[in-house]
């Protein structure tokens, strides 16, 4: 009995232990909100200040989840699909009651570095500030002056949708002790002025692992990591940066890594899908010095040893039927052997975005067509047609093994059941 | 015996494929650095220069005014009209460029196919309202005619106003319910939400009717200026996007 009750008081205070330690790394940053300093500082903005809050606001694709579609900029409002529920963007326009006007300079750096809100809970981490914690006072100081730039907007942002318990303040903290250490960009000695640039613009302005990182069951990942993430709640996978058969970038110059960053499209390789995105509304902004630095970071990730070339398999059936189907719906573009044509169309032969494992982001492209984003430096580009509603499951798997395997591609065919899997996902949505 | 009649198939059948391959590779197109080239994913569902898609669903675009073919890109990619697929497809687009494709459907006068069979034909005495309503409006009900806006000739107005003739009757439905339920929308002052809202269900049914009727007159061209617009139409005002700053028209 007395060996119980003890048991249980050392359970009890092991327990008040845990929960003091999980307040003190969550709630104990010490950042006082209301400093004088920080409110002048808001007063104080001058146009160089929010000229360079709106140029980080575009390199870290602020406005792309802050703003519904249709809405406001900055408004908030836009829902966000994660594998735990819908989380919604808040406003982010100086409204007093529903955006960020009655906020201070020091709680909008005290949301980007220890994600917390105003009034002191716990933001979830669809807002990435597992990322933004590196960004310097300065240039959180900057953001604050753009956005208290934007027209107030009165939209009200609407409550999470999570499943419980993961919207909870206790779940939150809990992932935060895991997932989350507030901290700030240390320049690394071993690596130069440029590198050091990129690693912050890709770890923190860019948030790039923020879909390149492998999540684990809790969504939480190593945000160093670029090593490739499935984007469950899209149907999109988001290539390793590290590993050469994905989307590694080490063989290629600074200027095509830079090109395809600020254009959307480069010799060997185009941004599709929500690569798409972040480079229409952000990367094509970035100041040539800016994509240069980041490219040099992004070239000199560590790459996984290349595997030999699997063997090439005898072909079946089904891609001999793809063959046929390629003829009649892909090669006016694409040609006759998966050469593509020029700028216009991408080659099929030796695409890595063709015979990646994952074959998510090649039944989306397939299914449902669209176009490069339109640039600056590539400002007309070129379309493709969906074939959501034009090829059946059966067809695209045919279609679909035969370019992975066709021209010196080796990998593997494609099902009708992958094919099903994903359409079934995607499709509601694309024909709503 | 058979084995000749064997082999005589095989060569009629391998000339005949031969033939076929000789025809669809003259007829592929070959690659040209043009808009039509660019626009091929908008034709693959919108017919062959965007005369309409073969099930009534995907409109014509062909002849259409720049601005209001631009304002309908606009309008999918900022979330007042919805069909997915078509979000998608404009959703990485600039305004410059999205103008650019406008114009280009806009420029093609290409002939409008023979009007399909109605599936259903009107009463008499509902075309009789449908072409009342169409033509001179309905003042008690501050019901503007698709005339005032559309043209006289109903075949559209110079820069925003389509054509309301040679489009399938579903077609229109859809489009006219969708402005009733606030599915589709446009920029705001949104003047057809609001003649929409006062259009009952039945006088959307005979407008719709008698408008799919009409065969497409011999001048399809959109006019170049609207009418004085009569009285009821005074208080309905249109914000569509005005075009882009670039606009050579």
């Amino acid at each position: 009995m007395k060996i119980l009750a003890r048991a249980l008081l050392g359970l009890a205070a092991l327990a008040m232990l845990a929960a003091a330690w999980l307040w003190q790394t969550n709630f104990n940053d010490g950042v006082d909100i209301d400093g004088p300093a920080a409110a002048a500082a808001a007063r104080l903005s001058p146009p160089e200040q929010r000229a360079r809050g709106e140029y980080l606001a575009q390199a870290g694709n602020c406005l792309a989840c802050h703003t519904a579609r249709g809405g406001a900029p900055g408004a908030g409002g836009l829902a966000i699909a994660t594998g735990f529920g819908t989380a919604f963007s808040s406003n982010l326009t100086p409204d007093p009651a529903h955006g960020i006007g009655q906020w201070s300079a020091a709680a909008f750096w005290r949301a980007l570095h220890h994600g917390r809100s105003q009034d002191g809970r716990l933001l979830v981490p669809a807002f990435p500030y597992t990322h933004t914690t590196l960004l310097t006072r300065a240039d959180s100081d900057a953001l604050w002056a753009y956005f208290g730039s934007l027209p107030p907007s009165s939209t009200p942002t609407p409550a999470h949708e999570l499943r419980w318990p993961y919207g909870t303040q206790a779940a939150l903290a809990v992932w935060r002790a895991l997932y989350f250490r507030a901290g700030s960009y240390t320049p690394e000695p071993a690596h130069d002025e440029r590198w050091n640039q990129g690693a912050y613009l890709v770890r923190g302005v860019a948030h790039c692992s923020a879909c390149h990182a492998t999540r684990d069951a809790l969504g939480g990942a190593d945000w160093r990591d670029l090593r490739g993430g499935r984007m469950a709640a899209q149907g999109w996978y988001a290539p390793s940066l590290h590993d050469p058969r994905q989307a590694g970038l080490a063989d290629w110059s600074v200027a095509e890594v830079a090109r395809l960053l600020q254009t959307g499209v480069a010799e060997r390789g185009r941004a599709s899908g929500p690569m798409a995105e972040v480079v229409f509304h952000g990367t094509q902004h970035l100041s040539d010095s800016d994509a240069a630095a980041m490219a040099v970071y992004l070239r000199a990730l560590p790459q996984a040893a290349p595997a030999p070339p699997p063997a090439a398999a005898p072909r079946s059936r089904l891609a001999a039927a793809g063959a046929k189907l390629y003829e009649q719906h892909c090669a006016q573009c694409h040609g006759e052997q998966g050469q593509g044509q020029g700028q216009a169309y991408p080659p099929l032969a030796g695409n890595r975005a063709v015979t990646l494992e994952s074959v998510d982001n090649l039944l989306q492209v397939v299914l449902y067509g669209g176009f490069n984003a339109a640039t600056a430096g590539y400002p007309r580009p070129f379309g493709m047609p969906p074939f959501l509603l034009t090829l059946s499951d059966q067809e695209l798997a045919a279609t679909l093994s035969h370019i992975r395997t066709a021209w010196g591609n080796r990998a593997s065919e494609v099902s009708a059941a992958q094919v099903h899997a994903l359409r079934s996902r995607t499709a509601t949505a694309a024909l709503r | 015996m058979w084995c000749s009649i064997k082999s005589l198939c095989t060569v009629v059948c391998s000339l005949a494929c031969g033939l076929v391959l000789i025809t669809r590779s003259d007829a592929a197109p070959a690659f040209e650095d043009s808009i039509a080239q660019r626009t091929l994913a908008c034709t693959a569902c919108h017919g062959d220069q965007g005369r309409a898609g073969p099930d009534g669903y995907y409109p014509r675009l062909a002849g259409k005014p720049a601005g209001y073919l631009y304002n309908q890109l606009l309008n999918f990619r900022d979330g007042r009209r919805h069909y997915g697929l078509m979000t998608h497809m404009v959703d990485v687009l600039s305004d410059a460029y999205l103008f650019e494709i406008a114009s280009h459907f806009a420029s093609l006068q290409v002939p409008y196919p023979p009007p399909a069979p109605p599936t259903q034909r009107a009463a008499p005495e509902v075309l009789q309202r449908g072409r009342t309503l169409a033509l001179l409006g309905d003042a008690a009900r501050r019901l503007p005619a698709c005339a005032d806006c559309h043209g006289r000739a109903l075949m559209g107005v110079q820069t925003h106003f389509p054509a309301l003739l040679g489009l399938p009757a579903d077609y229109l439905t859809a489009q006219l319910g969708g402005w009733k339920t606030g599915q589709r929308r446009a920029a705001s002052p949104d003047c057809m939400a609001r003649i929409a809202e006062r259009l009952s269900d039945a006088d959307a049914y005979a407008v719709v009717s008698w408008l799919a009727s009409q065969p497409v007159p011999a001048q399809t061209h959109a006019a170049d200026a609207p009418l004085a617009p009569r009285p009821p139409a005074a208080d309905l005002r249109c914000g569509s996007a005005a075009l882009p700053a670039n606009a050579s028209r």
